[in-house]
């Protein structure tokens, strides 16, 4: 019995998350609201994909729209070119992004960090500009995915609902996994990595495996995430799917909240995504300049004065005494 | 015949991207660090030469100092605040901090300037030169010339004064450099200060020439990269000969396949080169 009520008590801060979540679209049940919450999930899942490789392993990727793209473009293709139901280019998009992880990570991750942040971002315009050049993928006008569902499967809704609780199970998983990862060996290493790359490699921690296998999850899961994208949005183009803001926002999300930790990316979303919004709400359609120089400035100030994100900010002000009784 | 045409000016833009690829080069031979808003220094530097043209009326001697000088205390500035406290910072500070600053300086560009294409108005610089059949449109030719020439400057100004090898000697190591009466600090905002101020007079130069927009910046921050990683991290000679090259094969695949394929065909060999021989071509191992 003490058991159980120990085991509730640590599962509290999980359960009212997951509460909170779960009864969003009860209490905020307008179209504009409805789309917050959406969006808020699918940059979650972005942001919390992004991090396993750019937080946890510390190899911070700044072209992991790539990945995001293969997903998003995979789910239309399928449709434009055979007319299969958009969730049946998931896999597809899954298998293209673990290739491509498996080829930049090779090469670069036994070179400093530094070499992988460039490939990854020379990657990601090389693949952009490929795209809008394709006329199978649509050149620079992109794909439509079907304008009327032909049944479930295709999952097209009208309303904003289903798509939010599609995204919540996803987030979920993501975030299970990521937990999970965290507390086996795997996590080990990569803190080892994160921490310092000869050290841990002296140790006897395979280094190169280790990242590798972190990218590729972190690609599956970001790869997913652009396949959900398309399906909500019905659209995608080469700059939706592959441009350098879908990675930056990956970045400044998980940064923001904390980049290596399970509840930064949820965090930074629930921050940033109501900001964007409202920059976009204020300033009219001229308002996404004026946010990208935002995020430049938050991204500025977060490496500058905090780049444990607010996490660490979090850890520094909260009083020990607090975290003291709340542990026992 | 137009093969020949293509290759010179190819050979021509090519300099200019040697003379902004060298101050990136220089920041990463001296302190390990990639500045990911090198691209937008350019840009700027191009912005700095439309402002001082069109209200002051400057010559093209004015403009390109200016630019120059702009640019140099912009990078100075930017080391000072954000740089130095950055350098010793986990590897995640160190590429969000220029990665925000590209972010920052490209759309406060935007903001200003708007996304509209815009070209210096005429200057005393004009006219085409023919020599043997070869059209040589003169801006081009001087902003290309200048730029080998400046490359060259930086190079000699690193190996053969004073300040030079006190910047080599901090890069070779900072506690040495501290015994021997050298600020490695100092040494450092120098360099950021010549790197964005190399960017900037390129980014002059190349306004002569060629018209622009801020997005830009992006394109010429990846350029550098590559013609870095061809030429070999902190080599100057390196970037010299990289950014020769890179501007032959973008001429020359934009005249083959069109001028779309141009950057693909750059960026794919960039990583190539990662793959195959990612200490560049003239780079130790």
């Amino acid at each position: 019995m003490k058991q159980v009520s120990q085991a509730l008590s640590q599962a509290r801060g999980p359960l009212v998350l997951a509460a909170c979540l779960l009864v969003y679209p009860l209490i905020f049940s307008g179209p504009f609201y409805l789309d917050i919450g959406v969006t808020f999930l699918l940059a979650a899942i972005s942001a919390s994909a992004w991090n396993i490789v750019g937080g946890y392993a510390g190899q911070v990727s700044v072209g992991h729209s790539m990945f995001f793209g293969f997903g998003a473009y995979a789910s239309l293709l399928v449709y434009t070119l055979w007319g299969w139901p958009p969730m049946f280019g998931i896999p597809l998009g899954i298998a293209f992004s673990v290739v491509l992880a498996i080829v930049i990570g090779v090469p670069t991750f036994r070179l400093t960090g530094h070499y992988f942040s460039m490939a990854t971002i020379a990657v990601a315009e090389l693949i952009r500009i490929f795209f809008s050049t394709w006329d199978l993928v649509g050149a620079a006008i992109g794909l439509q995915g079907p304008a009327v569902a032909r049944g479930w499967w295709d999952l097209t809704f009208r309303s904003e609902v289903p798509y939010y609780y599609i995204f919540l199970v996803v987030l979920a998983v993501l975030l299970v996994i990521t937990w999970a990862l965290e507390r086996r060996r795997f996590g080990y290493y990569l803190h080892a990595i994160k921490s310092g790359e000869r050290a841990s490699r002296s140790l006897g921690v395979p280094v190169q495996h280790i990242k590798i296998q972190a990218l590729v999850v972190s690609a599956v899961f970001t790869s997913i995430a652009g396949s959900l994208y398309s399906l909500k949005t019905g659209f995608v183009d080469p700059e939706s799917g592959f441009g350098i803001l879908v990675s930056v926002q990956m970045v400044i999300i998980a940064a923001l909240g904390g980049a290596g930790t399970l509840y930064g990316p949820l965090v930074g979303a629930a921050i940033l995504i109501p900001l964007q919004t409202a920059t976009n709400t204020w300033f009219g359609g001229g308002g996404s300049g004026l946010t990208y120089i935002l995020y430049g400035g938050i991204i500025v100030l977060i490496a500058r004065f905090e780049p444990g994100g607010l996490h660490e900010l979090w850890q520094r002000l909260v009083p020990q005494r607090w975290k003291v009784r709340h542990a026992a | 015949m137009l093969l020949l045409q293509v290759i010179v000016g190819g050979l021509l833009l090519g300099a200019i991207y040697a003379l902004f690829s060298s101050g990136l080069t220089l920041i990463w031979g001296m302190m390990n660090f990639i500045n990911f808003a090198h691209g937008e220094f350019v840009m700027l530097g191009m912005y700095v030469a439309l402002l001082v043209v069109v209200w002051l009326s400057g010559g093209p001697a004015v403009f390109g100092f200016a630019a120059m000088f702009a640019l140099f205390v912009l990078g100075v500035a930017i080391y000072a605040s954000l740089i130095r406290h950055v350098l010793r910072g986990p590897m995640l500070a160190q590429i969000l901090s220029t990665f925000g600053l590209a972010l920052l300086l490209r759309y406060t560009a935007f903001w200003i300037f708007s996304a509209n294409f815009v070209s210096l108005p005429q200057t005393s610089l004009s006219g085409t030169l023919n020599v043997g059949g070869i059209l040589m449109p003169v801006p081009q030719l001087v902003a290309g010339v200048l730029a080998i020439l400046l490359t060259i400057g930086l190079h000699l100004l690193l190996t053969r004064t004073t300040i030079g090898s006190r910047l080599l000697a901090v890069a070779e190591d900072r506690h040495a450099a501290m015994l021997m009466g050298i600020r490695p600090d100092r040494m450092q905002a120098l360099a950021w200060g010549l790197s964005a101020g190399a960017a900037g007079i390129a980014g002059a130069l190349m306004a002569t020439a060629y018209p622009w927009s801020p997005s830009v910046g992006e394109t010429f921050g990846l350029t550098a990269f590559v013609v870095v990683a061809l030429g070999g991290f902190g080599s100057v000679p390196g970037a010299l000969y990289a950014g020769l090259i890179v501007g032959l094969i973008q001429a020359v695949s934009a005249f083959w396949f069109g001028p779309i394929y141009k950057d693909i065909v750059v960026y794919a060999l960039f990583v190539a080169l990662l793959w195959l021989r990612p200490q560049g071509l003239m780079g130790k191992a």
